[in-house]
């Protein structure tokens, strides 16, 4: 039997890597952009029968409608991945409060509204969801004060869904990444940002996928948040 | 079991393998392929745990060396100085995992506690983790070796205990002595993390009362103790590659309780 798993946020970057992994451990994939075309590809590059959805998270007509089809042609979705995520950054009082709402609609209602409608499936049969948060909302950053907010307040819901459906062996955690060779990162220097960082490099998204693949399949941890910045946390 | 051999060319150094966590580590990096080198204060049981593990990268037929055992007491510097240059002199190589999980309690509240039961939890389980991370540090930089260090600490390290003020003093301060390994170890290619286990099955969780035991269990999110392989399968991801741009974190494996 396929175990299913719909990655948002699926189509590039980091949540892409989790879904070519789980591909490799055999696990189905629902690959899930506002991009139906660009999902389609990565569905297609990993062979078998995965399968792409368009959705804007931000939308929850749009979450809703996406989960009965994720139900209808793959099944019961009993592991969730949020990746989908965007960063307008500017120090705050520059910040636009339309840029403000559309990060916390994608970064943080977005997950909260695909977690409710995971619920539903999962409360009967267990589950397991990874929330993709970030070192800056841990630590903060100069520049993404709204970024921060929205992914620190991803830690909070977590742990609050965890505490709320650990008994439904339902079990939810957090990966916070550092910097990562990704879009979103390909505007910053490298030369200048890996002093702080121990390990003296930017990561890959692979060694985030394999901390977000190592969660999902961790029986006994709950309510964690996984940092994996090679040591940057220890020195901003 | 595990599916794949994810530290086929790993010599490993468990501390504390003669019994619960420190065993099922033991055993669980030795099915995915690595060399175990088991030491116990307890050398007999040290020895019990070598007999559980199956040989290593016996799926490729490569000659590897055996899994060994070794006594020695961590919480004396040379105790655990010869205990590398042993590990060394077995396998020709300095181990590229250390897991630092020899720990003790004397639980006592910190009005009645004696200074000598103070001391000796933080001689084993505060110093002697610097003790083996320190001399495992000092072989591998020298060899010029990566490798990953993994210290056992306990979530009690994170939000304190009633009557284990030297346990969580001892557990917290692991915490920030393998953060600190971590920031001067980076650049040697080392990577340095504590694991956070909450209740798991052992023996030193055995010795609670069941009342205790009880009321604890209630408060766990998931509703029920963990067990040994669930924490040794968390140190098998810190110590192979899928982990290699975590340093410095703490995983904790509490089945949710103090998160």
């Amino acid at each position: 039997m396929d175990k299913v798993c719909a990655v948002f946020g699926g189509s590039r970057g980091i949540g892409r890597a989790v879904a070519q992994l789980m591909a490799q451990k055999g696990y189905r994939l629902a690959i899930v952009s506002r991009n139906l075309e660009v999902a389609k590809v990565t569905a297609g590059e990993l062979g078998g029968n995965h399968l792409a959805f368009r959705c804007d998270v931000a939308k929850e007509q749009d979450v809703q409608s996406t989960f009965q089809e994720m139900e209808k042609h793959l099944g019961p979705v009993n592991f969730l991945v949020n990746a989908a995520g965007i960063n307008r950054d500017s120090l705050l009082v520059r910040t636009k409060t339309e840029d403000m709402i559309s990060q916390l609609h994608t970064n943080l209602l977005g997950s909260m509204l695909t977690c409710k409608a995971a619920m539903k499936t999962m409360i009967q049969q267990g589950g397991s969801i990874v929330n993709v948060g970030s070192i800056i909302g841990l630590k903060g950053n100069v520049g993404q004060s709204a970024y921060s907010a929205t992914k620190g307040g991803l830690v909070g819901f977590s742990r609050s869904l965890a505490k709320e459906v650990a008994r439904k062996k339902i079990r939810v955690n957090v990966v916070a990444p550092g910097f990562i060779r990704t879009d979103m990162t390909r505007h910053l220097k490298e030369e200048h940002f890996k002093k702080n960082i121990p390990l003296g490099r930017f990561g890959e998204t692979l060694e985030v996928a394999h901390a977000v693949v190592f969660l999902l399949e961790s029986p006994y941890i709950t309510g964690h948040v996984l940092i994996v910045d090679g040591g940057l946390q220890l020195t901003v | 079991m595990a599916s794949q051999l994810r530290l086929r060319s790993a010599l490993a150094l468990v501390t504390g393998a003669g019994s619960g966590i420190g065993r099922a580590i033991s055993v669980r990096l030795a099915a995915e392929g690595a060399a175990v080198a088991a030491c116990d204060l307890d050398g007999a049981a040290a020895q019990d745990t070598v007999r559980l593990l199956g040989s290593p990268g016996s799926e490729d037929g490569a000659p590897r060396g055996k899994h060994a055992a070794f006594q020695a007491d961590v919480s004396q510097g040379p105790a655990a100085r010869r205990l590398l240059e042993e590990v060394q002199a077995c396998f020709s190589r300095p181990p590229s995992v250390v897991v630092s999980c020899a720990g003790i309690t004397r639980d006592e509240f910190l009005l009645h506690m004696s200074e000598e039961d103070w001391d000796r939890v933080i001689a084993v389980n505060l110093k002697g983790t610097f003790l083996v991370t320190q001399a495992a540090a000092q072989a591998l930089v020298s060899s010029g070796g990566r490798g990953s260090i993994i210290n056992i600490s306990s979530i009690i390290g994170k939000v304190g205990n009633i009557g284990q003020t030297n346990y969580a003093s001892s557990k917290a301060g692991v915490i920030g002595l393998t953060q600190t390994a971590a920031r001067e170890l980076g650049r040697h290619g080392i990577r340095c993390n504590s694991v956070l286990p909450g209740f798991i099955a052992t023996p030193m969780t055995q010795k609670m009362p069941e009342k205790v035991k009880d009321k604890v269990t209630a408060m766990i999110p998931l509703g029920h103790m963990g067990d040994p392989e669930d924490v040794a399968d968390v140190v098998a991801f810190l110590a192979s590659e899928d982990s290699g741009y975590i340093t410095g974190a703490s995983v904790e494996v509490s089945g949710g309780l103090f998160m």
